[in-house]
């Protein structure tokens, strides 16, 4: 009886790891989707971005960096026991997460009024979209991991399970905002 | 402080964990059956999914059998049990027919022997001979199971719906399928086959996640990773594949639903149907088959790796002798999972593919030949004078190694870009992953629940039953599956819905009667395994708790099944899972359970490689014991 909690540790550890394995098949995901991208556009000259990326791009890639400082903000707080500043940063990066949200759907506007649509005959431009999309899916769901951490240090729940839920939230966030640098960077460099 | 902090609720926490483990003593029919987190019970639910999933498979290609051997026949029951859309006169038609041999395909491949296989046993077997109490998360588990049902259940619906199910083959290629007007099949009944894989691929991958986290991190005191037994090296490299390729597979279904319904033009280009022209334009088709096979080509090993890993377990048991080349078995499992993700190109070698490109994924293919060629002799080596026991699990391991060399060989032939222009697309093809991965990993799941029936259910299966079920079932396999190698070399294509139309296949005719007649009879020995399994599951002999005198950790556990797998302490690990027949041991099988000390009169040099103090103390002993044999032999 004695060894449950051991026990009860080891599984707080597996269950982190999920989080890096779920990490590894999300990154599978996007790097099936850019090699896909490459493997289009290389097959025919008149496939390609060929449009300006809009700067609200760039907007974006401040706001998700800056997130995912308030993020470790609120992470290193959880450790110090400082609670009130957890749950004022873990408030932060809520509100930069959705402020990404509506960046980026701003820069699809952009797009469109370009004429880069979605639906498309040079598919390399509805890339953009998927890219884009799939990432932001990716943000939803981060937000929803924000909202749980939230939500459980309202409720006062032990701090071992507060910590293990704000390490895995920011294991996910930081993810997320490094996956976005590599879409962009992807794309400016195939532009 | 924190430290305290952290240590207190850690204990509440585990209080509070353990009103929640006392809280399943009095379970209620739905968390112990149907919402069950314990890994045991989600293992049997996979693989009676699984068995029904195969029955249904079978069935099917038994219906496209039946076409294939009488295409001019008509069999009046087929009309009453399918009714006049799908079997007019009592004929087959051409639409259905290509919907049998895909929904066979979906089935045998995804359902059957990725989730029936890998979920049934990477979920029993992982922590049992581990010595974990359950999976690293048991929540996400029951979620596994619950979406590969799913998947079942809406691919099961598409035979429902007016137009039909999938019918653009397994590997559905677009454009045939991202067209709804193409085919009468590529209508809603795509629709389903693509929203039943996503739910499929949250399935695996969930479980895939499970797997590797459980291996890695909840192992028992004593059990390093070169002390596992092989199967858990097979599920957890499995996994690690599942990871890395079928996340790759969401992306390629994700722009073929954008192509269908969204009017994207990734796939599609320059595409004329019933005299109109589309207005799609700039797609290309060969980027699925890019995506598909980059997850397509593992996918057959991670239908055959599980299967290669009971083997190895199920013959060293069968043959009382320690797997031969255990490290070799390894490497060669990691040489397969390297290898997978780098020759996905062979499926496309007649794409127009750059022919120096083709060159390159001819030699990677033909490097696979190598680290299975390993594991092939080892299992011979381990079979070599062995003191052989055929049950029926044994039997089946047996049968698995057969078809895995003589489906192997012709993987050589196909996997060169110069044949393949004659062979692709052919019977050739269908015979070799038929036996390579269809039989062989077929065999391993059987050989897996043979074997471990007794620890999933707590009873025996009829042996007799088990060998008739096996022979039947072995020699109707090759004769199903041989002649074929012949039709594919004179050039018969695959998928074709008559032999009667070309001249050249007429002649034909007559082996697919003999194969389809082989295939009735192998099928119907699957009766024989039904019963067996259904039957033993209640009135079956109760099972001893080492029914195989195995080593491995799974038989130190009750039999009895009780959420956390072991009453009071894990028990702890202390040598390899192969020893069998040691030398100078009283019996010829060494738990792992049971420390070096116990065992002084077989202990060898190399079991204390890093361990110089216990070298010492097993020398002192065996000195002690050596002048004692010599005074007998003295007194003699």
């Amino acid at each position: 009886m004695d060894q449950l909690p051991v026990e009860d540790m080891q599984s707080f550890k597996a269950r982190k790891f999920l989080m890096w394995l779920f990490i590894i098949s999300s990154f599978m995901m996007f790097a099936a989707l850019t090699s896909g991208f490459i493997v289009y556009t290389e097959g025919n000259a008149e496939r390609g971005i060929k449009v300006l990326l809009p700067k609200a791009f760039i907007y974006s890639t401040v706001i998700i960096i800056i997130s995912s400082i308030t993020m470790h903000m609120a992470y290193l707080s959880a450790k110090k026991l400082e609670f009130w500043k957890q749950k004022l940063y873990t408030i932060l990066t809520i509100l930069l997460g959705i402020a990404f949200f509506f960046s980026q759907y701003s820069a699809w506007m952009v797009l469109t009024d370009a004429g880069a649509f979605f639906v498309n005959y040079n598919a390399s431009q509805s890339f953009i979209y998927v890219f884009t999309g799939a990432h932001l899916l990716h943000i939803f769901g981060g937000i929803l991991m924000l909202l749980y951490s939230l939500i459980g240090k309202m409720r006062n729940i032990p701090q071992v399970r507060n910590l293990f839920r704000i390490e895995v939230t920011s294991l996910f966030w930081h993810f997320i905002d490094i996956l976005w640098i590599y879409l962009y960077v992807f794309l400016l460099l195939n532009q | 402080m924190a430290s305290t902090a952290i240590h207190d609720t850690a204990v509440l926490h585990h209080h509070d964990d353990h009103g929640h483990d006392h809280g399943h003593h009095k379970e209620t029919f739905i968390t112990k059956y149907i919402f069950s987190q314990d890994h045991k019970m989600i293992a049997k639910q996979f693989l009676i999914t699984g068995i029904i999933m195969a029955v249904i498979a079978m069935i099917l290609s038994i219906l496209f059998r039946l076409q294939l051997a009488w295409p001019d026949k008509s069999f009046p029951l087929l009309e009453t049990f399918l009714g006049s859309k799908w079997a007019e006169g009592g004929r087959i038609k051409p639409d259905f027919y290509l919907a049998l041999v895909t929904i066979h395909g979906t089935m045998m491949v995804f359902f059957v022997l990725t989730a029936g296989l890998s979920g049934t046993f990477s979920n029993l077997l992982i922590p049992l001979q581990l010595g974990a109490r359950d999976m690293a998360s048991p929540f996400l588990n029951m979620l596994s199971y619950w979406l590969f049902f799913t998947a079942c259940c809406i691919m099961m619906a598409s035979f429902f719906v007016e137009s039909g199910p999938a019918s653009a083959g397994w590997t559905v290629y677009p454009p045939l399928s991202a067209l709804p007007k193409a085919i009468s099949g590529s209508g809603t009944g795509m629709t389903l086959w693509l929203i039943s894989m996503v739910a499929f691929i949250a399935s695996s991958l969930i479980g895939a996640l499970n797997y590797i986290s459980t291996v890695l991190n909840m192992r028992t005191r004593g059990m390093d990773m070169w002390k596992m037994p092989l199967t858990i090296w097979a599920f957890l490299l499995t996994a690690i594949v599942g990871v890395l390729s079928f996340p790759v597979l969401v992306s390629a279904v994700v722009l073929l639903i954008f192509d269908r319904s969204f009017g994207t033009s990734f796939y599609l280009s320059d595409i004329v149907v019933a005299g109109q022209i589309l207005p799609n334009q700039g797609g290309s088709p060969v980027l699925w088959q890019h995506l598909f096979w980059f997850l397509g080509h593992p996918e057959v090993y991670i239908v055959i790796m599980p299967a290669l890993g009971i083997t190895s377990e199920v013959i060293a048991t069968n043959s009382r002798k320690p797997i031969f080349g255990y490290h070799a078995m390894v490497y060669s499992l990691i040489g397969i999972t390297v290898l997978s993700f780098i020759v996905w190109g062979h499926h496309m070698f007649v794409t127009g593919m750059n022919p120096f490109l083709g060159g390159v994924f001819m030699i990677t293919t033909l490097i696979i030949a190598v680290p299975s060629a390993v594991k092939t002799f080892n299992y011979l080596a381990t079979i070599w004078r062995g003191n052989l026991r055929f049950t029926p699990a044994m039997l089946f391991a047996v049968g698995l190694v057969s078809f895995f060399i003589s489906g192997g060989l012709t993987g050589i032939f196909l996997g060169n870009a110069a044949l393949d222009i004659n062979l692709h697309d052919t019977y050739f093809v269908v015979a070799h992953f038929h036996l390579v991965m269809g039989a062989a990993a077929i065999f391993g799941m059987l050989c897996g629940v043979y074997h471990w029936y007794p620890k999933m259910f707590g009873r025996m299966m009829d042996e007799r039953l088990g060998y008739i079920h096996f022979w039947l079932t072995f020699i109707g396999a090759y004769l199903v599956f041989f002649p074929m190698h012949f039709m594919g070399i004179d050039g018969v294509p695959r998928r074709y819905y008559a032999f009667t139309e070309f001249a050249f296949m007429q002649e034909w005719l007559t082996v697919n009667v003999f194969i389809t007649w082989a295939a009735i009879i192998a099928a119907l020995a699957q009766v024989a395994f039904l019963w067996n399994f259904f039957y033993s599951i209640f009135y079956g002999k109760k099972a001893p708790q080492n029914p195989w005198d195995s080593n491995t950790l799974e038989w130190t556990a009750p039999v009895e099944h009780l959420h956390g797998n072991w009453p009071g302490e894990i028990p702890s690990v202390y040598r390899w899972p192969y020893d069998y027949s040691k030398p100078g041991h009283h019996q010829d099988f060494i738990p792992q359970t049971v420390p070096f000390s116990e065992t002084m009169s077989s202990n060898l040099q190399h079991d204390f490689e890093d361990n110089p103090e216990a070298e010492l103390i097993q020398e002192e002993w065996n000195r002690k014991h050596a002048s004692k044999g010599h005074a007998a032999e003295e007194i003699k």
